[in-house]
């Protein structure tokens, strides 16, 4: 039944650290081999080879720019899957029962067999955290890698999400947020961890760590710092070059 | 959004069938026999017609019964069981007056009830979406049910009243254009807020997450059609209401003469529909720096 559970026992989710995010994209690659490989249809790519491949990922970095008027623009890396949202609007919409959420961990899952490709939970997400596979025509979402976290014939180290599991930079986070001393909750409450779009109500479990504060260079003016150190080591040329920069300069 | 042409065909004709469903479930016009058959066939091969083509936009068409499970919390669902609900007591009712000259009236009036209600879930359907600010408004559902009403009395010849909704519908469809104008930014979004950076400075895309297109991207952010927008806001306009009205205000309006205001009035339909979808805007938009 697509209706939604009161409450969860645990609220599984990840935290992503905006600061230390470097936008490699090995989350991506590494969550779409999972998934391909594992748990339900695989991820599909159209014309992956053509000129204008297309294919379904549930994982993707937008990188953006900010800049405000005072300071140097910075850059931001972006991930973004499914923030299995505690009111999840994808999961109230659904006419058949396929998207659900789960009332012992709070994982927003598809059952594959039930969907029939409609595509209104995919309108109904803000996010855009839920992609309808063109091959398999059934609506593909991150699963928070629920056939790893549980899975008993993984090494302890790897039960965690793929994408948590391949970060070469640590910025994402997998953990309770119904548990207040857990590693994701006191991460998010130390650096402010933040929801998106929470104008839309849908009460995300995920959280994004903003950006630390960048310390501000005193540059006067001069926006190279390194500049000074690059001055040119030989101020008059000698010998032959001296010659013929004196000879040159005359003509 | 992407304005899929087997969701307009659906969303336009089903309207018109279950619209002239609920005139003919209230006995207007009161006819018997043949003539009630021609009727009858026309509403069942709009409304019906209308559901088949929805199902053309899915990807696994062939699990579609198991869209009447879920109506407790989906309006997609409730849609589907009131929209057979519908069809059938009128079926029911339909084959009385057909083959056996009886009218059940009180049958009729639950048919027009259901009708008018399946068009009411169609609306819903949109209207529930937060993430499309301008279908997120009152005025969806109250547009979806003057079209299936004004298009329903248009078929069943009901021309005094067809004149007064068709009046009504143009009004409320002109200033519900200029109110879903105002929508997206009334909702307080924008690329700062959807991203939560919004207090370090001006926010731009530096670069999408692919280089080409993906599902999210052909699916809800189209631009290219809302360039021509007022322009077929106002052919639309012309169409399913402002010529119609005229005409059956100012002259006496035979059967020929109607065919001629109900092709209008479809065309208008359709232009607008198209619009609906065409103009509107997903929050998702945001992420990709376009709306």
């Amino acid at each position: 039944m697509t209706a939604l559970p009161h409450t969860t026992a645990k609220k599984l989710g990840l935290v992503i650290d905006l600061d230390i995010c470097v936008g490699c994209h090995a989350c991506v690659i590494n969550c779409k081999e999972w998934n391909t490989s594992n748990y339900g249809a695989p991820l599909s790519d159209m014309d992956a080879y053509g000129s204008n491949p297309v294919g379904t990922f549930l994982n993707r970095i937008h990188t953006y720019e900010v800049k405000s008027d005072d300071k140097i623009a910075q850059t931001v890396h972006f991930p973004k899957s499914c923030l299995h949202c505690e009111d999840a609007p994808c999961v109230t919409v659904c006419p058949t029962g396929a998207s659900y959420k789960r009332v012992e961990d709070g994982i927003v899952l598809v059952n594959e067999s039930d969907c029939i490709g409609c595509g209104l939970c995919a309108w109904a997400c803000p996010y855009g955290a839920r992609e309808l596979d063109a091959a398999e025509g059934v609506m593909k979402k991150c699963t928070l890698c629920v056939d790893r976290i549980y899975n008993e014939n993984l090494p302890e180290i790897d039960r965690e999400p793929a994408c948590v599991r391949t970060c070469p930079a640590n910025a994402r986070h997998f953990g309770d947020f119904a548990d207040p001393d857990s590693n994701v909750s006191q991460m998010s409450a130390e650096r402010g961890g933040m929801q998106l779009m929470p104008q839309q109500d849908t009460k995300p479990v995920n959280r994004y760590l903003p950006p630390r504060p960048k310390a501000d260079i005193q540059t006067d003016g001069d926006i190279d710092i390194l500049a000074p150190f690059l001055e040119p080591v030989a101020e008059t040329p000698k010998g032959l070059l001296g010659w013929l920069d004196k000879a040159l300069e005359a003509l | 959004m992407h304005p899929a042409a087997s969701v307009i065909i659906f969303t336009s004709l089903s309207g018109l069938g279950f619209g002239l469903l609920f005139f003919l479930g209230l006995g207007k016009p009161d006819v018997s026999g043949w003539s009630a058959f021609a009727f009858f066939f026309i509403a069942y091969a709009l409304a019906v017609g209308g559901l088949l083509a929805s199902t053309f936009h899915l990807g696994n068409p062939q699990r579609a019964m198991k869209a009447f499970s879920q109506w407790r919390t989906s309006w997609l669902s409730r849609e589907g069981v009131v929209a057979v609900a519908a069809l059938l007591i009128m079926g029911l009712y339909a084959a009385l007056v057909i083959f056996a000259d009886l009218r059940i009236a009180p049958l009729g009036w639950l048919g027009s009830v259901l009708s008018i209600l399946a068009v009411y879930c169609t609306s819903m359907i949109y209207a529930q979406l937060k993430t499309v600010p301008r279908w997120n408004m009152g005025t969806t559902p109250i547009l979806f049910l003057l079209y299936a009403l004004s298009g329903g009395a248009l078929l069943s010849a009901q021309l005094h009243i067809a004149l007064l909704l068709l009046a009504i519908l143009t009004i409320v469809q002109i200033l519900s254009w200029m109110r879903g104008d105002l929508s997206f930014a009334l909702a307080g979004h924008n690329i700062e807020t959807a991203t939560g950076l919004g207090h370090l400075g001006k926010v731009r895309l530096l670069e999408a997450p692919h280089s080409g297109e993906n599902y999210l991207t052909r699916e809800m952010v189209h631009i290219i059609g809302r360039k021509h927008s007022f322009k077929l806001r106002a052919i639309a306009a012309l169409c399913l209401g402002v010529i119609p009205v005229a005409l059956l205000g100012l002259f006496q309006i035979g059967h020929m003469s109607v065919l001629l205001i109900i092709a209008l009035h479809v065309i208008g339909l359709f232009i607008s529909r198209w619009l609906f979808f065409a103009e509107a805007e997903h929050v998702v938009g945001l992420y990709y720096d376009k709306r």
